[in-house]
């Protein structure tokens, strides 16, 4: 793509394109397809917050479920528990997770490479453990059942929206809060500070040589990655009707770690785009064989070895060598 | 509380303690060489594990037929690493860590599924072999006899690791390929094959550490990420790359895990996880661990 070309590509308002097109799904889609709708916006924005981390900042943290888990035990125990109002225990998820990321983060971001692999991975372990053993609130491992849906009898009060089921009032939910987030982060990720980020990644030491307070950089990044994930996982509660230990093994992190480097994190759309490959391919195999494992190990062996940017980098990389055989001028 | 009691709390802690040595040993190798994180090497163990119980059915269903089929299921095990090191890991070595963690994920998900398939989903265990089938009475405590067997054999792969890496040509190879790569190689050595053999080692400690545990627990799929878990948590206590500090880590986890269930009933798992964030926090590099950059 030439300069004029990403250019152009960088102004287009992706999120409330994707957005406009993906609000039809109730009408124009089965009922199946809301639901695989509603999985993909949520694991969407679960990978973009894990690329803040990943891409962004160049941090790789294996345990980034520990937040999702931690959002969606907020919520849950909030509704379930407390009978509060969605609008009280969503942003309330937000906010458990990114505390937990602050106090976890404080030490993980003390750690460079692999021991911040593992210090994430640790520390989304003892997440898991409290959630798998503390009955009297996480519900152990019975798990916390039928979370209710928020009142959503407002969206039906909206004239033309009067005969919606609920799982399709959910999706509209949804997909306006991720498109909102998808937004803010994408705010962020352009913002001076998200640059500062992208500094970091590139070569730490010159960061901190020009003066930047490194630590303080990847631990507000570890928090608004936190935040989201925690957001994320609030809504993945309710659309499961409930919330369990599951969530949180360390495997889940391998997941959505694969899901953004399916899609490509060297893009701010990668990791939408991965989320809804996978959940797609997930879906679609399943119906022909259990041993989807194997079939996510392969495509992972063949992303790492023939294409490690991606999809959206292999897209990118496909525009570029057509415009360069079309227009040898500007190569 | 009475001393027989602490005492059986002791020996159930150790004998956790030398298994999880005898699987994490292998994987603290291939960290401290090769600065990769073998998240597949509790996929080895598990395919040990299953290997052992098919060389069983292969030679004939006695317990005559443990120790032959211990061999062969570890150096199956062996032959397997020494494939996907030579296809696959070796052309990833000047990649990222994030790739490395990964492919090694990949493994977990292709190996874990393709034992699945071939060995099915039920549980399978093996007999325990003949001239360990007792136990004895030590200080009021009932300890089977391979129990003690398995205590017996952590110390000495300890100690033998121990004497190969300090004392011999080869364990000297080793030990400069974990300091510096690229001057090892530019003094002429082969980094390759010393990468391959410490891959093929590690490996054969999975296999040997899977078969040997099977006639204490039963063999079922999913037994590799759950260990997997345990064996990093040794690894990284110890510090990561150190042989004598996996094999201390092995006993503080093991002790911990048996003694803190009495202390808080439930939560023994957590204190080893709090365990290991309170030491990544003090020292990242572990207990005997050197830091490395």
């Amino acid at each position: 793509m030439t300069r004029q070309g990403s250019a152009l590509a960088g102004r287009i308002p992706w999120t409330l394109l994707v957005f406009l097109v993906a609000i039809w799904v109730p009408w124009l889609g089965a009922r199946y397809d809301t639901f695989l709708g509603t999985q993909i916006a949520i694991e969407a924005l679960f990978a973009v917050s894990l690329n803040l981390l990943l891409g962004t900042t160049g941090l790789v943290s294996f345990g980034h479920v520990a937040y999702f888990g931690v959002g969606a035990y907020a919520c849950g125990i909030l509704m379930k528990t407390y009978h509060l109002p969605f609008i009280v225990a969503f942003p309330a998820a937000g906010i458990a997770a990114a505390a937990f990321a602050l106090v976890f983060g404080f030490f993980c971001v003390r750690l460079t490479k692999i021991y911040f692999a593992m210090l994430t991975l640790a520390f989304s372990q003892i997440v898991w453990a409290i959630c798998f053993k503390w009955n009297g609130v996480t519900g152990g491992d019975q798990g916390l059942p039928e979370v209710p849906y928020p009142n959503l009898d407002w969206i039906t009060a909206i004239p033309g929206l009067g005969n919606l089921g609920i799982s399709d009032r959910f999706y509209l939910l949804t997909l306006a809060l991720v498109a909102l987030s998808l937004a803010a982060l994408r705010k962020v990720v352009r913002s001076p500070f998200g640059r500062m980020l992208t500094t970091i990644r590139d070569n730490p030491e010159r960061a901190a040589f020009i003066g930047i307070n490194v630590r303080a950089y990847e631990l507000a990044a570890f928090v608004v990655a936190g935040a989201f994930a925690g957001l994320a996982g609030a809504l993945f509660g309710i659309f499961n009707r409930g919330v369990f230990a599951d969530y949180v093994f360390w495997s889940k992190s391998a997941e959505v770690m694969i899901m953004t480097i399916l899609g490509g994190m060297n893009y701010f759309w990668g990791p939408p785009v991965g989320a809804f490959a996978l959940v797609w391919l997930n879906q679609e195999i399943t119906s022909y064989t259990q041993y989807w494992p194997f079939v996510l190990g392969s495509i992972l062996l063949v992303l790492l070895f023939a294409f490690p940017g991606g999809i959206v980098g292999g897209v990118v990389a496909g525009f570029r060598r057509a415009r360069r055989f079309m227009n040898p001028r500007h190569a | 509380m009475a001393a027989s009691f602490l005492f059986s709390q002791f020996v159930g802690g150790l004998t956790t303690a030398m298994f999880l040595f005898l699987i994490a040993s292998g994987l603290s190798l291939v960290f401290g060489v090769m600065r990769v994180i073998n998240f597949a090497h509790g996929t080895f163990y598990m395919i040990g594990a299953y290997l052992a119980w098919q060389a069983m059915q292969w030679f004939a269903p006695s317990p005559s037929a443990f120790w032959p089929a211990v061999l062969l299921a570890a150096l199956g095990v062996a032959l397997l690493g020494a494939i996907v090191e030579r296809l696959l890991l070796r052309y990833l070595y000047g990649r990222e860590e994030l790739y490395q963690l990964l492919f090694t994920y990949a493994l977990v998900l292709i190996l874990g599924d393709a034992a699945k398939f071939t060995w099915g989903t039920g549980q399978l265990s093996v007999f325990r072999p003949l001239v360990l089938d007792g136990s004895v009475q030590l200080f009021g405590t009932t300890v089977p006899l391979y129990n003690l067997f398995v205590m017996a054999i952590g110390p000495a792969i300890a100690v033998g690791g121990w004497l190969v890496l300090g004392r011999t040509g080869a364990g000297r190879m080793v030990r400069a390929a974990s300091y510096d790569r690229e001057m090892l190689d530019a003094l002429g050595a082969n980094v390759g094959v010393i990468y391959t053999g410490m891959f093929v080692v590690s490996s054969f400690l999975a296999g040997l550490s899977g078969a040997l545990v099977t006639p204490i627990v039963s063999i079922v799929p999913g037994m590799d990420v759950e260990i997997i878990v345990q064996a990093f948590i040794v690894v990284v206590i110890g510090g990561l790359g150190s042989f004598w500090g996996t094999f201390w880590g092995s006993v503080i986890y093991g002790q911990v895990l048996s003694f803190g269930i009495l202390i808080f009933p439930g939560f023994s798992l957590f204190s080893v996880f709090a365990l290991m964030a309170v030491i990544l926090i003090l020292r990242p590099w572990g207990l005997l661990g050197r830091p490395i950059r």
